[in-house]
């Protein structure tokens, strides 16, 4: 076995990463353009950021986006986790099988459909659209992502863990908050920025459960971009791009350092005995 | 019929002997099923207070069943189960007065050691100062003071048993349930431990019952043992008794090593029973007497290091002794067990203790040798 690169493997990396990544490099890149014409680089310049913030409309969605975000994520994790509690703990019940069904479906279903019928539902039950619609709508689909992520933390949970708090006095509801819920708190902050994530970037489904003044950010986006892409819209979707790459930097960061303090601890341990 | 701690005199614990005894922990006709599957069969027991009480069986013979039923994680499909006269029927895990040691320790992973300690403590609203207390006390007693800040991750094997032993010890409880307990734990470690756990006992004077699948174990811990095979309990009695006079081929086999010789009865009298070996020339003599007819079948049981192996030819005469052949040697450092061979298809195996240093055997390979021993050593089974 040759040691180092062969050519063979960097150019399968180069080709992999401008496969990737090279759209999101030319959006970066124009943001910065001076010049107005998306496909003329004009030289460097911030103005559209700082014209951005002039945008009252671009300002509203990005604010309603992230409502609608932080609330549909918050309840599909409380749903989302029940669910992976009933799907792991409570053995094989009747309709066990279907309700597991029930739940992952939405995560092959098309965005269209789901979409279209939840606006059904709300159109049969005379809901008026807007912001509630929506974020119904995002914690429909998001809780199945929340239920898969949480479940597969309670798979590997020692039940014996909650007899033993049980047999120690403590009444199941608290053993839940007590001793459940902070072993499992990974698996649930981790499905809840998957959930938070996922309302964040929804078009489809938005579109169809929204109604007027519930304007989401990819919603304006998409608008603006049929009436032509704008060094602006660049500018907004860099931000968003910097602020996914941060949260997702700081999370591998904090599960390493963790890691490494636990190896860390281990061997200390080991060592002390 | 107080258990005394380690002293000059050790008076003698045995409440189940006495008819008027009142039984600590009751199983009166419990039996669990799991679907098809019959885990637990009618099975009634009386454990008495201060004892420590053994459930030794095999894997899937019930007996972790029984000791979660007690604790209130399985419900009985029939039967009862009282602790102190009360049918604990109903009562959730969480206000039952025992507590369990489990298998895996099933620590809070979240908790440092003394969190963990103090978590059933607090439950019960008890002061904060009296909690501390009582935390320090656990701590002490388990050897676990200078880890008391640690989490369950930065503890090695032997220090998270015995957080978990120090975290169920810390209610003081009635009964104190240990689900395997030492499994995890070297065979060193294991056996430090073991008399760790009947000092403990002794000391706290409480009532334990230990779930294992090691007769070593049960053997070293416990007052009493009650062997079980599927979902039955086999045999109650001292560990002495279980190895001395089994009641079955299977405790005898279980518990130990064992020749068992198949045996017809030849005579029934005042004076014991003679027993002819099936298949072979020798007779057995032994004052049991059985309840059985003349030309019944039995199995007399007899433990390896009862039977005395010498060099000859022939022995006398072929009661209670047999001529054979040595056919293997184990050499155990301690104990050599014999292998010999007496007819064409039956063995004997006979440990003798190195009390000397042995360069050159005594007795070798392929040699003639004589086998015998009391007739009382061992015991005539019916079943």
């Amino acid at each position: 076995m040759r040691n180092g690169p062969t050519w063979f493997n960097v150019t399968s990396i180069a080709l992999g990463f401008s496969f990737l990544y090279l759209p999101i490099v030319i959006l970066v890149i124009f943001s910065f353009n001076e010049s107005k014409l998306v496909t003329v680089w004009g030289g460097f310049s911030t103005k559209w950021y700082a014209s951005l913030l002039h945008n009252q409309q671009l300002l509203d969605a990005a604010w309603v986006t992230l409502r609608i975000a932080v609330l549909s994520a918050t309840l599909a994790t409380v749903l989302g986790t029940m669910a992976a509690l009933v799907l792991v703990r409570s053995g094989r019940f009747h309709g066990r099988s279907l309700f597991s069904g029930m739940i992952f479906a939405p995560l092959v279903m098309p965005d269209v459909i789901l979409g279209l019928s939840l606006l059904l539902l709300f159109v049969a039950v005379d809901q008026s659209r807007g912001f509630w619609t929506v974020m119904l709508a995002h914690t429909t689909f998001a809780m199945c992502y929340v239920a898969v992520v949480v479940q597969s933390r309670l798979v590997g949970f020692d039940k014996s863990i909650e007899e033993a708090a049980e047999d120690l006095g403590c009444p199941p509801a608290k053993t839940f908050f007590q001793i459940t819920l902070p072993i499992i708190f990974p698996g649930v902050i981790a499905g809840w920025m998957l959930a938070f994530t996922l309302s964040l970037d929804d078009l489809v489904v938005a579109s169809f459960t929204t109604g007027p003044g519930a304007t989401t950010l990819p919603m304006k986006i998409y608008s603006q971009v049929r009436l032509g892409v704008t060094p602006e819209i660049n500018a907004v979707c860099t931000i968003l791009v910097c602020l996914v790459t941060l949260g997702v930097i700081a999370a591998s960061i904090a599960t390493k350092r963790q890691q490494i303090q636990r190896e860390k601890d281990e061997r200390a341990a080991f060592g002390a005995d | 019929m107080a258990k005394k701690p380690i002293g000059p005199v050790r008076r003698v614990f045995a409440p189940w002997k006495d008819p008027n005894a009142v039984p600590f922990i009751e199983f009166r006709n419990v039996t669990k099923r799991f679907g098809d599957f019959t885990a637990v069969n009618n099975l009634s027991l009386k454990v008495y207070e201060r004892e420590f009480f053994a459930l030794l069986g095999g894997s899937g013979c019930g007996k972790t069943t029984l000791m979660r039923m007690l604790g209130g994680f399985e419900t009985p499909t029939e039967g009862q189960i009282l602790l102190e006269g009360q049918d604990l029927a109903g009562v959730p895990p969480f206000r039952r007065p025992t507590n369990m040691m489990f298998q895996s320790y099933a620590l809070f992973p979240h908790m440092t050691v003394e969190g963990n300690i103090a978590f059933g403590l607090k439950q019960d609203k008890m002061a904060k100062a009296d909690i501390e207390e009582r935390v320090q006390e656990m701590l002490r007693l388990t050897k676990l003071q200078p880890f008391a800040k640690r989490k369950p991750h930065q503890l090695s094997g032997g220090q998270r048993q015995r957080v978990a032993l120090a975290r169920s010890l810390a209610k003081k409880p009635k009964v104190l349930l240990l689900d395997e307990p030492l499994g995890a734990l070297d065979k060193k470690l294991r056996e430090e431990t073991q008399f760790e756990l009947t000092a403990l006992q002794e000391s706290l004077k409480m009532t334990f019952m230990i779930v294992t699948h090691d007769q070593e174990e049960a053997m070293t811990v416990a007052d009493r043992i009650a062997v079980m095979e599927a979902g039955e309990i086999i045999q109650v009695a001292t560990p002495a008794e279980i190895y001395e006079t089994p009641n079955s081929r299977f405790v005898a086999d279980f518990i130990g090593d064992v020749n068992l010789i198949e045996a017809k009865v030849m005579e029934t009298s005042e004076a014991g029973t003679k027993l002819q070996a099936v298949g072979e020339d020798f007779q057995i003599e032994t004052s049991q007497k059985v309840g059985v007819n003349v030309g019944a079948s039995v199995w007399y049981a007899i433990r390896p290091e009862k039977i005395r192996i010498v060099l000859g030819e022939e022995p006398l005469h072929k009661v209670n002794a047999t001529s054979a052949v040595v056919w293997d040697i184990a050499y155990l450092g301690d104990v050599s067990i014999f292998h010999s061979k007496v007819g064409e298809d039956h063995t004997l195996r006979s440990t003798v203790a190195n009390v000397t240093r042995l360069v050159e055997r005594p007795i070798s390979w392929d040699e003639q040798v004589v086998l015998s021993w009391d007739g009382d050593a061992g015991v005539i089974l019916t079943s």
